[in-house]
C-alpha cells in the first residue's frame, strides 16, 4: 500500500520509477564559528581541501566534453589558485575558523568580480561554487549541487540553477522533482526539452532522501514514495504507450485531414542539429538570445550568420521561424540591459531595444539574410514584444529591406491581440507567445511559482485573446502560430486548432502526444471543444468542458484527466 | 628584478581562456612573476583570480616583473598574441 502521493505541477506526460538522488543545498557558515585548537594543522587542512576540490573538478572536466568541460576546468583552476587558498590558510593560521576564512577570502574576490560586471560577474558564480564545495568538505557536509550520478536516478532538489542543470549527467537522469519553481521556470523548460518527466512545486519532496524509490508522474503532477505493483505497472504502461506514439512521424493533421504544423522550439544551432532526424515539420521558435547571453559584447554579423546557417542547414528545407533578440527582463544582457529598471518586464526589452541600440537589430537581420543566401533556406523572421501596429510595420519594413521574404511578429502583449487584424495587414504571420501573453494579461510575474493558477492558459480572458488573434488570421488567410508551452498540452492543442491556429510549436518531446491527439479528432470536434471552453467562466471549468469532448482512448493513453 | 611592458593582444582582454592559458604558463615556468597595470600594485601572475581581477582589456598595457628574463620574454610573446584565436 503506497502512502498518499506528494503533489506538485507536472511538466510533460511521462512517468518513471527510480531511486532518489538529492541535490544538496549550499552550506551556511556561522559567523561565530570557534577558532581552531591547532591553527597550523587547520591551515594545512584548508590547503589540502582546496587541492582535493580542484582535483575532483579537474577529473570531472576531463570526463566531460565541450563547454561543460571548459567551465569545469576554469572552476578547477580557481580552486587551485595560490592566492585564494594561500590567503585563506593565512587567516586560519592567525586563528580564524577554516570555513569562515574561506568564506571571507572568496567573498572578497567575488565582490571584486561582481563589481567589475559583465564577464567577470559571471565568473563570480564559478568562484562561489568553489567556495561552497570547499566549505562543505571542511564541515563534513555532502557536496552542494547535483551529485555525480552512479545509476539512473530521479534528481530531487529544492531548486536547480541553470548551472546545476548544465552539469546534470543526463544519461543517468530519469526524472526531476523540485520543491520550488513553476511550470515555466528554467528547470521545467529544460526537462520538457529533454523529454524528462518532471514535477515542480512539490513542496513535500523536501522529505525525500537519497535512495528512496519514487514514481514520478508528470501527467498527474504526483510523486509516489515506495510505489506498489499497481503504480509500477501503470508507469510501465504509460512509458510503452508514449514510446508507441513516437513511431508516428507524419505531419500534424486532424482525422479529417485539416493540417496543423507541428514544430519545435529551439535555442541553439546544436538544438537544430538534434532535430535533423526528428519527426517535426520545422522550427516554430528559434530563440536567438542564447547566442547573446554569454557574450560580453554583441556577437558580430559573421558569428551570427554562421550560427543561423548551421540551423538552416540542419533543418534542410523545413520551415524555420527565427525570433530576433528578446533580451531584457529575466534575460539581461551585459552590453545592452539598462541598469536600474524598476519594472524590467515592462521596460526596454524585446523589440523595444531598437530604441536604445538599433544596430543590434540591423546586424541581426543582415546576418539572417546572409545565412539565407549561403544556405538557400528561406527563414521566417519575427520580432518579440510588439505592442503597436506601428512597431509591427516598422519591423516589417526593416526586415524586408534586409531581404527577408516572410516577416511576422509575436503576440505577447494583449494590446496587439486585440488589434490582430491591423497587425496582420502589415505582416505575413503572427505567433502567439502564450507564456508572456499570460503574464501580461493576468498582470502576473511568470517566475512567481505561487501565482501559477493565474497563469493558467485556460483562463477565459486568455482564450479570448488567442481566439481573437486566430480569427483575424483565418479572415485574412494568414498563418497564426502558437509557440508557448501551452501548445504542448494535448487538450489545449485541440482547442487551439479549433479556434483556427495553424501551427503549434513546442519542445520536441511533446510533439508525439499532440500529434496523436490531433489524429483522433475532426476539425469540427476541435471547434466544438473551443466553443465549450470559451463558454466557461473559470479556467478549471474551461479545461473540463474541453476535456469532456476528448476521445476516451486518447484520454487513457495520454493520462488526461 | 627585470621588467617588461606589453600590450594585451587577446580580443577579449586578459579574461577567460587567455587568462587561464597565461596563468598556467606562469605556474608551469616555476618562476616567481608579478603582473601589474602601469603604476599599479603588482599581483601574483600565477593567480587567475588576481590576473582576471586586473580587468585588462584588449590593447591595454601590463607590466611583468620577475628574476628570470627568459621566462619574462616568453610570457611577453604570449600576451602579445590573441590567445583566443588558437
Amino acid at each position: 500500500m503506497s502512502a498518499s502521493p506528494i503533489t506538485g505541477v507536472g511538466v510533460g506526460r511521462g512517468a518513471v520509477v527510480g531511486p532518489v538522488a538529492r541535490a544538496h543545498p549550499v552550506p551556511r557558515v556561522p559567523a561565530d564559528a570557534p577558532s581552531p585548537a591547532d591553527p597550523a594543522a587547520a591551515a594545512d587542512g584548508v590547503t589540502a581541501v582546496f587541492a582535493e576540490v580542484a582535483d575532483t573538478l579537474q577529473s570531472r572536466a576531463e570526463a566531460a566534453t565541450g563547454t561543460l568541460s571548459e567551465v569545469l576546468s576554469a572552476t578547477a583552476l580557481m580552486a587551485r589558485d595560490a592566492a585564494l587558498s594561500g590567503q585563506a590558510a593565512a587567516k586560519v593560521r592567525e586563528g580564524m575558523a577554516p570555513s569562515l576564512a574561506v568564506a571571507q577570502v572568496a567573498g572578497q574576490f567575488i565582490e571584486m568580480f561582481t563589481a567589475a560586471g559583465g564577464y567577470m560577474a559571471e565568473r563570480a558564480t564559478d568562484l562561489a561554487s568553489v567556495r561552497d564545495r570547499v566549505i562543505a568538505r571542511l564541515e563534513g557536509l555532502p557536496e552542494p549541487g547535483v551529485p555525480a550520478l552512479s545509476r539512473p536516478s530521479v534528481v530531487v532538489a529544492e531548486d536547480l540553477s541553470p548551472a546545476d542543470t548544465a552539469v546534470l549527467d543526463l544519461a543517468n537522469v530519469l526524472g526531476i522533482v523540485i520543491e520550488k519553481g513553476g511550470p515555466t521556470s528554467h528547470t521545467a523548460i529544460i526537462a520538457g526539452q529533454l523529454g524528462l518527466p518532471c514535477v515542480v512545486r512539490a513542496t513535500e519532496a523536501a522529505g525525500l532522501k537519497d535512495g528512496d524509490v519514487v514514481a514520478v508522474d508528470a501527467a498527474h503532477g504526483t510523486v509516489i514514495v515506495d510505489p506498489d505493483e499497481d503504480v509500477r505497472a501503470a508507469v510501465e504502461a504509460r512509458r510503452a504507450a508514449l514510446a508507441e506514439l513516437a513511431t508516428d512521424t507524419g505531419d500534424g493533421a486532424t482525422s479529417d485531414s485539416h493540417g496543423v504544423q507541428l514544430l519545435a522550439n529551439i535555442g541553439t544551432a546544436e538544438d537544430a542539429e538534434r532535430l535533423t532526424d526528428a519527426a517535426v515539420q520545422g522550427v516554430g521558435l528559434f530563440r536567438t538570445e542564447v547566442l547573446f547571453l554569454d557574450a560580453q559584447t554583441a556577437p558580430t554579423e559573421d558569428d551570427q550568420a554562421a550560427v543561423y546557417a548551421r540551423a538552416l542547414s540542419a533543418l534542410g528545407g523545413r520551415k524555420v521561424v527565427i525570433r530576433t533578440l528578446d533580451a531584457g527582463a529575466d534575460k539581461p544582457l551585459a552590453f545592452v540591459t539598462q541598469p536600474g529598471e524598476e519594472n524590467p518586464a515592462l521596460g526596454v526589452r524585446g523589440y523595444r531595444l531598437v530604441r536604445a541600440a538599433p544596430e543590434l537589430l540591423t546586424t541581426q537581420l543582415a546576418a539572417i539574410a546572409r545565412a539565407q543566401a549561403t544556405t538557400g533556406g528561406t527563414p521566417w523572421v519575427m520580432a518579440p514584444m510588439i505592442a503597436t501596429v506601428s512597431e509591427a510595420a516598422d519591423f516589417a519594413d526593416a526586415a524586408r529591406a534586409a531581404g527577408i521574404a516572410t516577416v511576422g511578429v509575436m503576440v505577447e502583449v494583449p494590446a496587439i491581440a486585440l488589434r490582430a487584424r491591423d497587425v496582420l495587414a502589415e505582416v505575413d504571420f503572427v505567433s502567439i507567445g502564450t507564456n508572456d501573453l499570460a503574464q501580461y494579461t493576468m498582470a502576473t510575474d511568470r517566475l512567481r511559482g505561487e501565482l501559477v493558477d493565474l497563469l493558467d492558459m485556460w483562463q477565459p480572458a486568455l482564450l479570448d485573446l488567442v481566439s481573437a488573434t486566430a480569427e483575424a488570421g483565418v479572415e485574412l488567410g494568414k498563418p497564426v502560430g502558437v509557440c508557448g508551452e501551452s501548445a504542448a498540452d494535448p487538450v489545449m492543442a485541440l482547442v487551439l486548432t479549433g479556434v483556427g491556429v495553424t501551427s503549434l510549436s513546442m519542445s520536441p518531446a511533446a510533439v508525439p502526444g499532440v500529434r496523436f491527439a490531433l489524429r483522433a479528432h475532426t476539425l469540427a470536434r476541435c471547434q466544438e471543444m473551443a466553443a465549450a471552453a470559451r463558454a466557461a467562466r473559470t479556467a478549471p471549468e474551461a479545461r473540463a468542458a474541453a476535456l469532456a469532448l476528448v476521445d476516451a482512448h486518447v484520454r487513457a493513453v495520454l493520462a488526461l484527466d | 628584478m627585470a621588467e617588461r611592458t606589453v600590450a594585451v593582444g587577446s580580443k577579449v582582454g586578459l579574461h577567460a581562456r587567455p587568462a587561464m592559458l597565461f596563468t598556467q604558463a606562469v605556474a608551469a615556468s616555476g618562476a616567481s612573476v608579478t603582473i601589474a597595470r602601469p603604476g599599479g600594485a603588482p599581483v601574483d601572475a600565477s593567480s587567475i583570480l588576481f590576473v582576471m581581477g586586473l580587468g585588462v582589456k584588449n590593447g591595454e598595457e601590463v607590466v611583468l616583473a620577475g628574476e628570470d628574463e627568459k621566462v619574462l620574454d616568453e610570457l611577453v610573446a604570449m600576451l602579445a598574441t590573441d590567445l583566443d584565436a588558437e
